[in-house]
């Protein structure tokens, strides 16, 4: 149990759960996005799919404008929301 | 003989390899050899920590396929390989900063370290350390067998050579480079993935006549290749959203990207890591699978999926280019060759050796031990790979499922919830590993989910309860 006192005291480990919660959410909102686009409309029958840039509408948005949003995402949640933190010693970070 | 396509595949070969000898340099000048074989010194910047994850993750997930199952399938399978993106940034940002912060501090150099510090358990480090030997080596045979293939085919040689040859190239600089060299490598090979994949999806297209024309062509062959569901329409969204966890968020469970993820050195490379990662991943993932999928009308009739890459990059491309284009999957399979081979020998040096067997050997001892034992499981895999045994082939269909049964939850549990204990990690192992292997071979895909998605949550479950409870049982032992 030597790490229980650290575990409460030590305040990067905040920071690092927080920021385990912001990968969750970022996967949860991915899956959403990618399965309602794929099973939504590509669900119909191909006869009457649209097509963008040459490509099945359901697979342009689930898969390439889907990965293009979680790479914006992805950036943003790093530049705004993740904390720069020293790994070396404890209490070296203020 | 290709000379114009194998003399720029052989210089490719010849720069990974001068790497490693360089990187192996660094290590003879330094002292402390445990941490920079295993680790690479936790040096690892921003840019190197990125390619090493993706060609890791890349090879992870090459049991599903790839590129010869999308040729088959259509866009269902893009559909399927495009979870992956989720491991750019979801397994930097889980084990995080918590896992580089704990590492650190138990000095903890492989995810075993970890498991033994955080549970204090003799059979929570043996059972560990017992899967991970028998399922990344089955998982590395497999591989060994992959690679000589492609050398046989590329240069017309007998199996035997091609085996031979690529044997010597992993051993040697795996053995002299360590862990930096595998990770520069990485860096080297996951470029050329990216860059090749780039060039050969616009050549592809190209040569189909433009996506538009593509996609009627496919449509016309059989409908079913452009909706989500597979050439068969056996592809349920059940079925494909399972893949989120084997090959998306389970990834966090898998020993040899656990130990990347506490070899960089800062916060800061942390964060490059993850922007750089997502994006690469990406970009490959959608790349390598949609040029099999495009490759469909232009060459038809192709019967074993492994040949899709080489023969439509040998029709689309110039023959050089061909060649330096097809240097990256075969980079990607000597990387995760290096990787396992590592991850095997480090398991057995430190994870059974130093704590069980000689906990004081000597610094020279361990030197040469790491060394031989690297070599000679080397040389095992090489007969194996000769003539491959049946029990190795069905191993490796569960090693990356298996570990991630056995580990995901002592890892994050033991990361994030305080109450979790031994107890707890060892049921949520066994019963994740035998249920996976009792699903797997007598009811496979139950409620239509691939059958590593049962398990996985059956031993969260496991994990907690049987911690919550133990809870007296442990106070109990430490008063």
């Amino acid at each position: 149990m030597q790490g229980e006192n650290t575990e409460k005291n030590d305040p990067r480990y905040k920071i690092a759960n927080r920021e385990a919660l912001i990968g969750v959410g970022l996967v949860i909102f991915n899956f959403v996005w990618w399965f309602a686009f794929a099973y939504g409309l590509g669900g119909k029958d191909p006869s009457e799919y649209t097509y963008i840039f040459g490509l099945p509408a359901w697979f342009f948005y689930s898969c390439v404008l889907g990965f293009v949003v979680m790479a914006v995402l992805v950036i943003v949640a790093v530049k705004k929301w993740f904390v720069e933190v020293s790994f070396d010693e404890e209490g070296e970070e203020k | 003989m290709n000379w114009q396509a194998l003399v720029p595949l052989i210089g490719v070969i010849l720069i990974i390899f001068g790497t490693g000898v360089w990187a192996g340099k660094y290590i003879k000048s330094s002292n402390t050899f445990m941490q920079d074989y295993f680790l690479g010194g936790r040096s690892l910047g921003g840019f190197v920590l990125a390619m090493t994850m993706t060609a890791t993750y890349g090879s992870a997930s090459s049991f599903i396929g790839g590129p010869g199952t999308a040729y088959t399938e259509g866009m269902g399978w893009v559909l399927l390989a495009m979870t992956q993106v989720s491991t750019g940034y979801f397994v930097l940002m889980v084990l995080g900063k918590k896992f580089a912060i704990v590492t650190r501090k138990y000095n903890a150099l492989t995810m075993v370290d970890f498991l033994k510090e955080r549970y204090r358990s003799k059979w929570v480090v043996l059972i560990s350390a017992f899967s991970i030997i028998i399922f990344l080596f089955s998982a590395m045979a497999a591989q060994w067998i992959g690679g000589a293939r492609l050398i046989e085919s590329l240069i017309g040689i007998p199996y035997i050579t091609a085996l031979f040859i690529f044997a010597i190239l992993v051993l040697i600089y795996v053995i002299i480079g360590g862990f930096r060299a595998v990770a520069l490598t990485d860096s080297i090979q996951g470029t050329i993935m990216f860059v090749g994949t780039l060039i050969l999806l616009i050549a592809t297209i190209v040569a189909g006549g433009g996506i538009s024309n593509i996609m009627s062509d496919l449509s016309a062959e059989n409908p079913n290749l452009i909706t989500p569901y597979g050439a068969e329409g056996t592809l349920t969204p059940a079925f494909v959203s399972s893949f989120w966890i084997l090959v998306g968020v389970g990834v966090v469970a898998l020993p040899q990207i656990t130990v990347r993820a506490m070899s960089y050195k800062d916060s800061r490379s942390m964060h490059r890591a993850i922007i750089i990662g997502t994006i690469v991943v990406g970009v490959i993932m959608l790349n390598m699978h949609l040029i099999g999928v495009f490759a469909r009308p232009i060459l038809p009739d192709i019967k074993v999926g492994d040949k899709v890459m080489p023969l439509i990059a040998l029709e689309v491309l110039p023959n050089w280019l061909a060649g330096i284009v097809l240097a990256a999957p075969m980079a990607a399979i000597m990387s995760t060759v290096d990787s396992l081979l590592l991850l095997v020998s480090s398991s057995i040096v430190k994870d059974v050796y130093l704590n069980y067997v000689e906990p004081n050997a000597s610094h020279q001892r361990v030197k040469r031990l790491s060394i031989g034992v690297t070599a000679i499981l080397g040389v095992i895999v090489f007969v194996m790979a000769l003539n491959p045994p049946d029990l190795i082939i069905w191993l490796n269909l569960f090693a990356f499922g298996g570990l991630e049964a056995a580990f995901i939850w002592p890892i994050v549990m033991g990361l994030y919830w305080q109450k979790g204990n031994k107890y707890g990690a060892i049921a949520s192992m066994i019963t994740g590993v035998g249920l996976y292997i009792l699903s797997d071979s007598f009811f496979p895909q139950p409620f239509g989910l691939h059958s590593v998605v049962m398990p996985v949550v059956v031993s969260f479950f496991a994990y907690l309860l049987v911690s919550l409870a133990t809870q007296e049982k442990v106070i109990g032992e430490k008063a």
